[in-house]
């Protein structure tokens, strides 16, 4: 049987507030265990919560950008449910009035489609503490300095359907809250949360199947395998004429393996209903046009100046545009280096795999955009070859220096351009090679002879101890060969 | 109105309140008392009635977003059940 | 010393008659030496009180003094207090010293006022005999010569029988449907739950947050205006609290009377009051009939219905806000638990009494998926019609007269085996929670030589008012100085 696959998101956008969203704790990362929990992070008796008028902010800016609706009065709600992490017994939440109304966001899919994804709602809420599940003695440690701090909670319409439009929606979003600056969206701390819903449908049917919820994927690439693994799974049961459970699933990215979480209630029961420490949160249009004055440029109108005001392509444009920091990073090379495109290719390039060899995000690469850009200049106007520049990034990322110029200069990388220098070389090279020289001159077809130009260039940068211009060479011997 | 064992169990559950057998007894009574009282409601005529949650017709004020808060973990652990290395210890959680 | 109201005791404070290391000492004596009778404190504080006192008279000394600075009083064991237990009468907080200060208990700690201790309630304030309490019962000082003991209403039974006791001139309190009016009649003092929003609840350990509010016990009106001028305002820490300038409540006590026009809701002289205490509620409008105040019956159509939709949005409320006892961060932990479950269960099981577990339950059960329309949202409709029977009897007139209870102080043990029979001891108060509008209790004779309580419900914010006719009234009459018998 063909199935059609039906996959819908809920993400947790960790909002970069100073502070938490009911107290003025702060939410700076790394703090010791519970050194920015308060009494009212707490939930201690008497204490109340008051709302961070930047979470809203934060919120609203969201909610411009993928063009939703702004909840004009949101109200807060309980969610009823006891657990270690949720000091007060009940988490607040928006249920019914959320500050974001439906929107949308267009993906730009690898075959060039263009997907558009609806987005349901957006609510903001308060995130929970962390167990720590290392063995004091048998128990379970827990640390609230996380708990309070603002989320806005993203869910989509089950609108993709296919692990690569879902991912592409994923990095999309990551992109617009980056860009945005309302989330730092490093996924390894948990600052930007998918929960993926999938479910399947016999091909061309209305009805839809019964759906699972994968919760916590922590990298764009586990969330691909995720859905690949989950799409199976239901898939090998419902073609075994079984019936898919709706439940919560927990990936391991690691074994690509999933399992049902354990619930000792079967059906949980939120109780929602409006919390009476908080009042409706009216949003006016002067709160609306401040936070429309705060947007910055988005991913979309970035990849179209890109490619206006640095002749890039498609592709890269959209590659360089997505992440904020990248496309910053990208701009100052550019600025630097004299040449948009081939700062473009370096970016994504060299800069890009250095970084994923070690792991590190773009706000943690050892070069700056400005090094890279001067390293780019010196490529452009021929002072060093490819090959040699890819040795000058290597001293720039390790820190044996913090300038192109200085590197060229200590390892003697400087490309030799003195044409007469150059000259001499060819000859002494195509005096040593008469039989090569016979055949080239004998070939008739140009392609042919290009190619075998080639065989000359090896002798002729070893001659020059690598330091020839091959552009130079190339142009030195056509006008020779050929006279 | 009355409310069932069944009931009691399920609400005792999500409350997180142990109730034994005996206690169940009463609680049928006690709760369905209650829950007659209660039911007086149903007789209102609440058509077009917006429901209230609030007393007052008051807006929502916003806090700044200034770190006011410091850290107090010593004051707040002293009066708490079971700490170590800074961290609210409980029976392990299995997720 | 201890037959005087804080205004007498202020006066002689700063006359030098007395100071308030003498004043307080005299007072805890007091305590010692009376309460053995009542139960009324959970908490005596000597020592902090003694400090206070001394810190004090340095600043009556140093010229710094407000009405307050060196004034005894006592606090509710619901209002947090930095450094001193604050239990909320229950086993799951005995052991809870919190380390930090509620709104109002920083206003009177900032006023110079010095807190004796913290008065017995029932269990989270959630009763109205103050049977509920883990710490025993409170005995009304009324009626104890008869070799009954009654009760003296509840939830705040400790603060009401403490100043009729005459152990403080003066003790905060909360009201959620009756807490403060109701003890205040049974015990013949005067207390004041004021508009929903005009006291932080900060620092106030919550039950029902729509529903209660922090307000004033003492014997005369003057010192509950005292009182409220320091705990009324705005606080930025309570989302619910009203930015709105507060008035010297003392400023407008004297005004004349004349012309004041009351309503009497008829469905509050229904057959459930008896006709003992009518004649009581009436002699005394006719006091103020006599005082210049015009009168009408005026009807609050929805009133009936108030207390069953009380007893679901409290219990709703109460159910997510007790959820935070869970014997992690603070108060009771069960015994070695086997497992979270057992944690959860075991520790609420144990730390609440019975009272709190019932509307624990019964909250949840009126929130819970398929009641949730039929219980909670029906109710939240049903209390906007009551609020709208305020808001039309207030086109007509400036306050509102009625019973506070439907009998005189009862006798222990006589209602606590049925709750709903206990529940509908408040059908004359809750709905001013309901609505939000402030209401006082004012001492208006006696019934079998027990106190009772003339209820006057104001507009939102008209506290000035309600001070002002309960002050005139307190002029002409002298129930509110009657000593327990």
């Amino acid at each position: 049987m063909q199935w059609d696959i039906v996959i819908g998101l809920e993400i947790h956008v960790q909002l970069a507030t100073k502070t938490k969203i009911f107290s003025g704790s702060s939410t700076a990362f790394g703090a010791g265990p519970n050194t920015q929990a308060s009494a009212i992070d707490l939930a201690m008796p008497g204490t109340l919560p008051v709302p961070n008028e930047q979470a809203f902010r934060y919120a609203v800016m969201f909610g411009l950008a993928v063009d939703a609706e702004i909840g004009r009065r949101s109200v807060f709600d309980h969610k009823n449910y006891f657990y270690p992490d949720l000091p007060r017994g009940s988490q607040i939440t928006q249920m019914d009035h959320p500050i974001v109304g439906p929107g949308f966001v267009d993906v730009d899919l690898a075959d060039g489609r263009r997907k558009r994804v609806r987005i349901h709602h957006a609510h903001l809420e308060e995130d929970a503490g962390k167990s720590l599940h290392e063995d004091y003695h048998g128990m379970t440690g827990i640390d609230l300095n996380r708990a309070g701090t603002p989320l806005i909670e993203v869910v989509t319409e089950p609108d993709m359907t296919s692990a690569e439009e879902a991912v592409g929606f994923a990095r999309k979003l990551h992109s617009l809250v980056t860009s945005l600056g309302i989330c730092d969206g490093d996924m390894s701390q948990g600052s930007l949360r998918f929960d993926v819903n999938i479910s399947l449908k016999p091909k061309g049917s209305d009805t839809l199947g019964t759906r699972t919820e994968t919760k916590n994927l922590n990298s764009f690439r586990y969330m691909e395998q995720a859905i690949a693994h989950e799409v199976e799974r239901q898939m090998d049961i419902l073609e075994d004429g079984g019936q898919v459970v709706q439940e919560t699933r927990l990936y391991n990215g690691e074994r690509d393996e999933s399992r049902s979480m354990r619930t000792k209630e079967e059906a949980n029961d939120y109780r929602y209903f409006p919390c009476p420490d908080l009042l409706p949160v009216v949003i006016d249009d002067a709160f609306i046009q401040s936070a429309r004055d705060l947007l910055p440029e988005l991913p979309d109108d970035r990849k179209a100046r890109f490619k206006e005001q640095y002749g890039l392509n498609d592709y890269d444009a959209g590659l360089l545009s997505a992440d904020a920091r990248l496309a910053a990073f990208f701009e100052e090379t550019a600025k630097h280096g004299q040449d948009a495109k081939l700062a473009a290719n370096w970016v994504l390039g060299e800069f890009s795999a250095w970084l994923n060899a070690e792991d590190k995000t773009v706000s943690e690469a050892p070069i700056t955009g400005l090094q890279l850009g001067q390293l780019v200049a010196r490529i452009a106007d021929n002072t060093v070859s490819s090959s040699g520049a890819k040795k000058v990034f290597e001293a720039l990322w390790n820190g044996d220096s913090d300038n192109a110029d200085a590197v060229i200069e200590s390892q003697g990388l400087k490309q030799v351009s003195d044409t007469g220098a150059l000259e001499k070389m060819v000859d002494d090279v195509l005096a040593e090679m008469p039989d090569q020289v016979a055949q080239y001159q004998q070939e008739q077809d140009p392609k042919k002879q290009k190619k075998m130009l080639g065989g000359f260039m090896g002798p002729l940068m070893k001659a020059s101890k690598g330091q020839g211009n091959p552009k130079l060479f190339n142009e030195i011997l056509v006008r020779k060969l050929g006279g | 109105m009355s409310i069932s064992r069944e009931d009691i169990e399920k609400v005792a559950v999500l409350a997180r309140i142990r109730v034994d057998d005996a206690q169940i007894s009463a609680l049928e009574s006690d709760l369905g008392n209650i829950l007659n009282l209660v039911d007086e409601l149903s007789a209102a005529d609440t058509e077009n009635i917006e429901p209230l949650s609030h007393p007052l017709d008051a807006v929502q004020r916003l806090r700044a977003d200034e770190v006011t808060e410091t850290n107090r973990r010593e004051a707040f652990q002293a009066i708490a059940p079971a700490t170590e290395d800074g961290l609210y210890l409980v029976p392990r959680v299995i997720e | 010393m201890h037959n005087k109201s804080v205004a007498e005791l202020s006066r002689d404070l700063e006359s030098g008659n007395v100071s308030s290391v003498e004043l307080t000492r005299d007072f805890l004596d007091r305590i010692k030496s009376e309460d053995t009778k009542y139960n009324s404190f959970i908490t005596v504080s000597e020592e902090q009180a003694l400090a206070d006192a001394k810190a004090a008279d340095e600043q009556r000394a140093a010229g710094n003094a407000t009405v307050w600075t060196g004034v005894p009083f006592a606090h509710k064991d619901l209002f947090c207090t930095e450094g001193v237990a604050t239990t909320a009468g229950s086993k799951m907080l005995a052991n809870f010293v919190p380390p930090y200060d509620g709104t109002v208990t920083a206003n009177f700690r900032q006023a110079g006022a010095v807190c004796l201790g913290k008065t017995n309630m029932d269990e989270f304030a959630m009763g109205s005999s103050n049977e509920s309490s883990f710490f025993g019962a409170v005995t009304n000082p009324w009626g104890l010569s008869n070799e009954q003991k009654r009760v003296p209403g509840g939830s705040s039974g400790g603060s009401a029988a403490a100043v009729a006791a005459r152990l403080v001139p003066a003790a905060t309190a909360t009201d959620t449907g009756g807490s403060i009016r109701q003890p205040a009649a049974l015990c013949g003092i005067t207390g004041l739950k004021p508009t929903y929003g005009r006291v932080s609840r900060y620092g106030i350990i919550s039950f029902a947050s729509s529903l209660e509010q922090g307000g004033t016990m003492a014997r005369t009106a003057e010192d509950n205006a005292l009182m409220l001028n320091i705990m009324a305002g705005f606080d930025p820490k309570d989302s619910t609290c009203v930015d709105r300038a507060v008035p010297d409540y003392t400023a407008t006590l004297n005004e004349p009377l004349k012309g004041l026009k009351i309503g009497l809701p008829k469905e509050y002289f229904s057959d459930q009051l008896s006709p003992a205490m009518e004649e009581q509620v009436r002699n005394a409008v006719k006091e103020y009939e006599a005082l210049g105040a015009t009168v009408k019956e005026v009807s609050l159509p929805n009133a009936r219905l108030a207390v069953a939709a009380y007893y679901v949005i409290a219990p709703a409320e109460a159910s997510a806000n007790l959820a935070r006892y869970d014997g992690v961060r603070f108060g009771y932990r069960c015994e070695n638990p086997k497992d979270l479950d057992d944690l959860y269960t075991r520790t609420r099981a144990e730390g609440f009494g019975p009272e709190v577990k019932r509307r624990i339950l019964v909250g949840t059960y009126a929130l819970s998926a398929g009641y949730y329309d039929a219980y909670f949202l029906k109710a939240q409709k049903v209390r906007r019609l009551i609020q709208q029977d305020f808001i039309n009897a207030f086109k007509d007139v400036d306050v509102l007269m009625s019973p506070v209870s439907p009998s005189p102080a009862f006798v222990q043990g006589e209602k606590s085996s049925d709750p709903v029979n206990m529940y509908l001891e408040d059908i004359f108060t809750i709905a001013a929670n309901l609505a939000g509008v402030p209401a006082m209790s004012v001492p208006a004779g006696f019934v079998d030589g027990l106190p009772v309580g003339l209820q006057i419900i104001g507009d939102y914010f008209d506290e000035a008012r309600l001070l002002n006719a309960a002050h005139q009234f307190q002029q002409v009459t002298d129930w509110h100085q009657a000593l327990p018998r």
